[in-house]
């Protein structure tokens, strides 16, 4: 099956499923454990923040991720400055177990937009720092390039605002961005439901990041597995060449030997 | 620590975290803004005024 050999690359670094999932937002720590273990991710992102001095009963999220089965990919979210970015990608560096950091620096709160000056600026420095650095971006082709130019591993557009469900909004800005970069171009955010992934591997995308289009739906565990399939049945598809759309119809059984 | 004021016995790193019931594998620490590798966990002593943070991963998307 051509699917079996195909592998996304990030870094040079292989990986056998083209979903990454999210940590966040779901009711219990077995329910999020049943998703991953259903989306069939092997990239799953982590948020950093304070340990509660106050609270310490609660379970730890890494007592519950086997690490040698996934690659963490800890995030900066919340971050509204390069400064604070940077800072928290260190942290993350210093308590992961690699360089890989997601990227976001938003632009406001209502939107969650990504505040791309800022952005850019981080990434710059994080490059150079040695991480790998995967961005959280607007669907801009232009800010896409810059990014790939500083030495960014993937650029990761936003389907449609974060949480939001509403889908791939522009796949001709995707499309454009596929033509203008090298390195994978990984939809995060905006995906509801499982056409949503499906659609964005159909235009051609390397893969697609989620977290509450999972968590959020009433059946984590059954929407894993369907965005699981989904993102195969996606990339088979777009491997495989999609017939053009034509406006009239084409019969596919043969004229010839007709009874009457 | 944390953005909080804490009182503590002058204390390594290391035993500060072991005293808050902490896994010093499992966490990220900042002292006084710079990122403090975890072999210097317990040679460094926390002194009067120092600022800490103490950072672990939680969900997120």
């Amino acid at each position: 099956m051509p699917e079996n050999n195909d592998k996304l690359v990030i870094a040079g670094r292989e990986f056998d499923s083209r979903l990454m999932v999210g940590t966040g937002k779901y009711a219990d720590f077995p329910q999020m454990v049943a998703a991953i273990e259903a989306s069939g991710a092997r990239i799953i992102t982590v948020a950093v923040r304070r340990v509660n001095i106050s609270d310490r009963n609660k379970e730890s999220l890494l007592d519950h991720i086997d690490l040698k089965q996934y690659t963490l990919l800890p995030n900066t979210a919340g971050c509204y400055t390069a400064d604070d970015a940077i800072r928290t990608c260190r942290l993350a560096r210093e308590a992961g177990l690699s360089d890989f950091v997601k990227l976001e620096v938003l632009g406001d709160e209502r939107t969650l937009f990504p505040d791309n000056q800022e952005l850019l600026k981080a990434a710059a420095v994080l490059v150079k720092e040695g991480f790998t650095v995967l961005p959280y971006t607007s669907d801009d082709p232009i800010v896409c390039r810059r990014l790939e130019d500083l030495g960014c591993a993937a650029v990761m557009p936003l389907g449609a605002p974060i949480g939001s469900g509403l889908g791939i909004r522009n796949p001709y800005n995707l499309r454009i961005i596929l033509d203008t970069v090298k390195i994978p171009v990984i939809v995060d955010a905006g995906v509801g439901t499982a056409s949503d992934a499906a659609i964005a591997m159909e235009l051609g995308c390397h893969g697609v990041l989620m977290n509450t289009g999972i968590a959020g739906a009433k059946d984590p565990v059954g929407m894993a597995l369907a965005m699981n399939l989904a993102v195969r049945a996606g990339r088979l598809a777009y491997l495989s060449g999609r017939i053009p759309m034509k406006l009239h119809a084409s019969a596919s059984s043969p004229l010839a030997g007709l009874i009457a | 620590m944390n953005g909080e004021t804490v009182s503590i016995a002058a204390l390594s790193v290391q035993d500060y975290l072991l005293s808050l019931g902490i896994d010093p594998r499992r966490v990220a620490v900042e002292l006084n803004r710079e990122i403090l590798p975890k072999g210097a966990y317990p040679g460094t002593s926390l002194k009067d005024g120092d600022s800490i943070e103490i950072v672990h991963f939680v969900g997120g998307g």
